[in-house]
Formats: C-alpha cells, sequence, structure tokens
C-alpha cells in the first residue's frame, strides 16, 4: 500500500528541470518536510531520553544540572541508581509479581475468548446475534461499575491475597483482568474466525472432523496473527495496569505488580528523581522489548480492534 | 527479590504456568467428550452453550450482574439502607465546586482537550510522515509511549515538569525551555490555573500514537489514483487534503474519536501519579477510588460510578450502531 503512495510525493518535484524556479521550490518544501518530521519526532522523544539519562546520572549531578548536560564533559554517568533502588525498594519482587500476574491473565482470557469466538462465529444457537450485540455494548462499560460488588464478593469468600495459599494470591487479578478483558477478546477473535472460508469448515466436516479437531487443526492454526496480537495487546494492558492491581491486590506488597510499587515510590521519593527514574525505566524495560519486537502484531491488534468497529 | 525466594517459588510458577494452559484444554476436550455420549439430536443443542458458557460467565459476573448491583448501591446507605437519591444530592448537589463537580469538569477538559489534540496531532504527524521514505522507523518512535504504563509515563512527566526556585538552575525540561525566553519557572502540577493542562498534555503525549497509527493506515486505503486525478486537475495538496483525503478519512476519525473519548472519561492512572487528584486535578475515576478506600463511602463511590456510565452511553449507543451497520454491510 505504501509503495503506491510512495511514488508520488510532491517534495521530490521529478519533472522539474534541475535549478529551475520549481525544481528550487520542491527541493526546499522537502526540506521543510524533513526538518519537520525529525523535528517532531525528536520532540516526541525528549522525555523519555530525559529519563534514561536520568537514570544512569550521579545523584548531585541531576540535582544541579539539567539532564541534557550530561551530553557534556565532565561525562559523569554510574549504575548507582539501578543498585540502589532495586536493593531498598520492593521493585524486584514487583517484577516476578507482574510476570505471575501477566502470564495467566493473558492465557485465560485469550483462551476463553478462543472458545466464544468460535462458537459465535461458526455455531448457531439462540439468542446468538443478540448476545455478541451486549458484548459490543459491554467494550465501553467502565471497569469503576464493577469494582464495589466484585470486591465485597472476593472479601466474602475469601478470595483476597491474604486469604489464599502462596502462588494462588494472584488469583482475584487473574480472574478480573479475564472478566475485563473478554469482550474485547471475543469481538477481535470472532470477526477474524468469521472472516475464515467457510469451505474449510465443510470440507472437514466431509473429512469426518470433530468440533475439536476442526477448532485446534484448522482455526487456530489459521488465527495465528488474530492471536498473537490479541496475546500482546493483554500481555501490555495487564503490565501497564494500575487500576485493577490497586482495586484487588493494592494493600500487599508481596503481591503487587510494578505499577503499583512505582506509584507507591513516587509517593515515598517525592523529588528522589535519581531513584524514581531508574525505577520507571526497569518497570519500563519489558513492555518495550516486547513492543519492540513484536511491533508489527501490536498494531495489527489495535487497527483490527478500531477500524473494523 | 533473591535467587533463594524465586528458587523457593519456582515449583509455583511451573504449576501455574503449565497448569493454568492444562486446566482450560483440559475443560474443553472434557466437555467434548461428555457431549459425544449424549444423543445426535442433542449435541448441537449443548455444545455451542459449553463453548460460550465460560465467557457468558465471566462476562456476566464481572461486568454486567456488578453493574446492576452498583446501581442498587449508588441508592443506599453506608449500611445498606435505601436512600433514594441521596448519594447523587452529595455528588452533584453544591455546584459549582462542592461534590463531584471539579472532578465533572476536569473530566470535560480531559473530554476535550486529549481528545481533540490527539486527534489533530495524530492527523498531521500521519500526514507528516506520509510523504517520507523513514516512515515505519518514525512512526513507531511517536507510537513507543503506547508500550509504557501509565505510571511511569506520570513519573517521566513530572520530571519534565520539575521545578526549582527562579534563579537556580532549572532542572526540568519544561521550565529550562521557559528560561530560554526569560519567563519565570511555574510549578506546573500544583498551580490551580495550569495544572490540569500540564497533565493532560502529558496524557496525549501517551496516546497521539495510538491515533496517528490507525489514521495512518486509513491514510493508505485511499486510492492513489484518486488523489492523483485530483493533483491533475490542478488542485492544491491543502484542497487535496480539505475536499478528498479528510472527507475519506472521517469515519475513521469518529472511530479513534470515540475510542478516545473513553479513555479520557476513564482517566485515573496519571493523575493519580502525578497530583493524587490534589491541587483541583481531581477526575471522576479517581474521586471514586478515593471515595471508596479512603472514605470508606460505597454509596458515594457507586454514585459517582453511575455518573461515569451516564457519560459514556451515547458512546455505547453510538458503538451498538456503528456494529449493526456493519453488520448489515455483511
Amino acid at each position: 500500500m505504501s509503495v503506491a503512495a510512495a511514488a508520488d510525493r510532491p517534495g521530490t518535484a521529478a519533472t522539474a528541470a534541475r535549478f529551475s524556479p520549481q525544481w528550487i521550490a520542491g527541493r526546499l518544501s522537502g526540506v521543510v518536510l524533513h526538518l519537520a518530521v525529525i523535528g517532531l519526532t525528536v520532540a516526541w522523544m525528549v522525555p523519555t531520553i530525559g529519563i534514561l539519562f536520568t537514570s544512569f546520572r550521579p545523584f548531585t549531578a541531576i540535582n544541579s544540572s539539567g539532564w541534557w548536560l550530561a551530553l557534556s564533559p565532565p561525562f559523569q554517568f554510574t549504575l548507582d541508581n539501578y543498585s540502589k533502588v532495586l536493593s531498598t525498594s520492593n521493585l524486584g519482587h514487583s517484577f516476578f509479581n507482574s510476570f505471575m500476574i501477566s502470564i495467566p491473565a493473558t492465557i485465560i482470557p485469550v483462551a476463553i475468548a478462543a472458545f466464544a469466538a468460535y462458537a459465535f462465529a461458526w455455531m448457531k444457537f439462540p439468542f446468538r446475534d443478540w448476545i455478541f450485540l451486549a458484548i459490543v455494548g459491554v467494550l465501553a462499560i467502565p471497569l469503576q461499575l464493577s469494582f464495589v460488588p466484585v470486591l465485597s464478593f472476593f472479601v466474602a469468600h475469601g478470595i483476597t491475597p491474604s486469604a489464599l495459599p502462596p502462588g494462588l494470591q494472584y488469583l482475584p487479578v487473574w480472574l478480573a483482568h479475564t472478566g475485563y478483558g473478554l469482550p474485547f477478546s471475543i469481538y477481535l477473535l470472532a470477526n477474524f474466525f468469521r472472516a475464515l472460508p467457510s469451505e474449510l469448515f465443510e470440507s472437514a466436516e466431509i473429512d469426518g472432523a470433530g468440533t475439536l479437531t476442526v477448532f485446534f487443526r484448522i482455526v487456530l492454526p489459521l488465527s495465528v496473527p488474530a492471536l498473537a496480537s490479541l496475546v500482546i495487546f493483554q500481555f501490555l494492558w495487564i503490565w501497564n495496569d494500575l487500576l485493577v492491581a490497586l482495586i484487588y491486590v493494592g494493600g500487599q506488597p508481596e503481591v503487587a505488580p510494578l505499577t503499583v510499587t512505582l506509584a507507591n515510590l513516587t509517593n515515598s521519593y517525592g523529588q528522589g528523581y535519581h531513584l524514581l527514574t531508574a525505577a520507571a525505566f526497569f518497570s519500563m524495560f519489558v513492555p518495550l522489548i516486547v513492543f519492540l519486537s513484536l511491533q508489527r502484531y501490536f498494531v495489527r491488534g489495535i487497527l483490527a480492534g478500531s477500524v473494523k468497529g | 527479590m533473591d535467587w533463594g525466594t524465586f528458587l523457593s517459588q519456582l515449583p509455583i510458577v511451573v504449576i501455574v504456568i503449565v497448569g493454568v494452559p492444562a486446566v482450560l484444554v483440559a475443560y474443553i476436550v472434557g466437555t467434548e467428550y461428555l457431549v459425544r455420549l449424549l444423543p445426535d439430536a442433542f449435541r448441537p443443542r449443548v455444545r455451542p452453550w459449553i463453548w460460550v458458557g465460560p465467557a457468558l460467565i465471566f462476562v456476566f459476573g464481572f461486568l454486567i450482574l456488578p453493574a446492576i448491583l452498583t446501581a442498587k448501591t449508588s441508592l443506599e446507605s453506608g449500611a445498606g439502607d435505601f436512600v433514594g437519591l441521596q448519594n447523587y444530592q452529595r455528588q452533584l448537589g453544591d455546584f459549582p465546586t462542592g461534590g463531584a463537580w471539579i472532578a465533572i469538569r476536569n473530566n470535560v477538559y480531559w473530554l476535550i482537550l486529549y481528545t481533540l489534540v490527539a486527534l489533530g496531532f495524530g492527523l498531521l504527524l500521519a500526514v507528516l510522515f506520509d510523504r517520507v521514505r523513514y516512515e515505519t522507523f518514525v512512526k513507531s518512535l511517536i507510537f513507543m509511549p503506547m508500550a509504557i504504563s501509565a505510571v511511569a509515563l506520570g513519573v517521566i512527566w513530572k520530571f519534565m515538569y520539575w521545578y526549582q526556585p527562579p534563579g537556580v538552575p532549572q532542572t526540568g525540561t519544561v521550565n529550562a525551555i521557559l528560561g530560554i525566553f526569560h519567563q519565570d519557572p511555574r510549578i506546573w502540577v500544583q498551580d490551580p490555573s495550569v495544572d490540569n493542562f500540564a497533565i493532560i498534555a502529558a496524557a496525549t503525549w501517551g496516546i497521539t500514537g495510538f491515533a496517528m497509527v490507525i489514521l495512518s493506515a486509513a491514510l493508505k486505503g485511499i486510492p492513489a489514483d484518486l488523489l492523483e486525478a485530483a493533483r491533475v486537475d490542478g488542485a492544491g495538496e491543502i484542497t487535496i487534503f480539505r475536499r478528498v483525503i479528510f472527507p475519506l478519512m472521517m469515519p475513521t476519525v469518529v472511530v479513534v474519536g470515540t475510542t478516545l473519548v473513553i479513555f479520557a472519561l476513564k482517566a485515573f492512572d496519571v493523575v493519580y501519579v502525578m497530583t493524587g487528584g490534589n491541587f483541583e486535578t481531581d477526575v471522576l475515576a479517581n474521586r471514586m477510588y478515593k471515595l471508596l478506600f479512603f472514605s470508606g463511602n460505597q454509596g458515594g463511590a457507586a454514585a459517582v460510578a453511575m455518573i461515569l456510565l451516564a457519560a459514556v452511553v451515547p458512546v455505547l449507543i453510538f458503538n451498538l450502531r456503528q456494529f449493526r451497520a456493519v453488520e448489515a454491510r455483511r
């Protein structure tokens, strides 16, 4: 698609003769365009670069000069901030918790959504279209509406971090993220499953393949791109979530994910930016790696979720 | 966490990582086995409910039923007695600065500024980037803030807005830039005349990439020969944008806009991290959180949640209409 669009650019002015007024005007507007593009992009990155530099600068330097001076001599860089913040705060354990929360809370809703999406796409049952419509409606409902009743249900039935055995302590967040992640997951997967050619299903049926065979051998392998998008989306969403974690495991440092711990540090460290920037960067590197390596799928997920809607 | 504790947790890690998928697969395989024991005629009637069942239970149990219960709680006192609209009265009674009104005002700021600026900037970047060859690269740099948490975003921008008294070298980027223009530094996140805008700017920085990516995809969907024809007819680039590109992108702009509206109404993390809702920066989601956990006021929290729902209803209806329109075209 981009090739077709790239063929025709005002800045290139390929037809005008060299050094003619049109040629100069075209070149100039090209220069302005590149300056604007690069300028905006650099400006956009300034906040991130700022904390990256700051996290490697010594405490005294951070408080006496702007981070941009890190680029001029004397070059003072240190790993002290990282070692200090990791040894004095709960961040290391929270890092573990973030994985323990994010991985099951990604697998469960994606799997359950895949089952449901398959039924919505390729099975007949009463009220099917109405139920699907309800799920599309639920997509917009603020999570806030569910906190009070769900939390009191969890407390009344001992589904809280303090009442559950180790390992299962994350259960309330897993369940909550499953409930909250399902409408979007079902919507995205059902749209994808429905677009699969129906001949596939007919010929599989003629071959005598059962429902399970069709699902695991045909539908899932063909849906790897959609599943990958959804998994990345859900994983990043949970890894970066603060609100749901605060509500369901908020007061428990031994199960709190990185976002909760980092938010607490911003209160306790105040202006201690040597530690805060290191902590923030520490919380960012997993999503950044996931994002940079799997960006294609992430973007595809966003497009499937919103353009088709 | 040291390696000793990690190793002691290892069995749990393995059980969870292997156990959770195993349970899920066992469910679908086990129930299918049971369905096959049924007489032929019943199978197609039972099977769909087994496949959608878990999803329906979760969606009903975590979203639909709680929403109904919250509506009920919003009409009750802390002791569970019916008190009519008293909770709403407390939240909405003291216009313009009491109860929830500051939060409502700020959500309106969010709704307008966050949505329009992200859309505008997203569109500008999409159109500009479409004209350069290194598009993919610059797009992923603008998009990157989408990958980081709103908590980290809050830390990043608190640092951007860092304040030092006048006369001392400014270590915060924004105040240092003001200094270049001989302006006095401002306490961006504690001064009620600017703090909302400072926070919204930070959040907008994070979400613009989202708008840009979707709008850019829509832009690429416009047939090149259409633009070519307009150029041959002598239309200028600005006219082409106004008369051809923008109208064709309108449906996507609307879809992105509604998504941003929902994000703006749900705004929480950035406010929680940057000001905790102090200095007149409160928003409804944060007010609800505070009422629930710091005031123990369930009825009030439920009423605030219902106000949020009321704000979302138009978007919800719009989404359903869109969806049915798309379905009708299938």
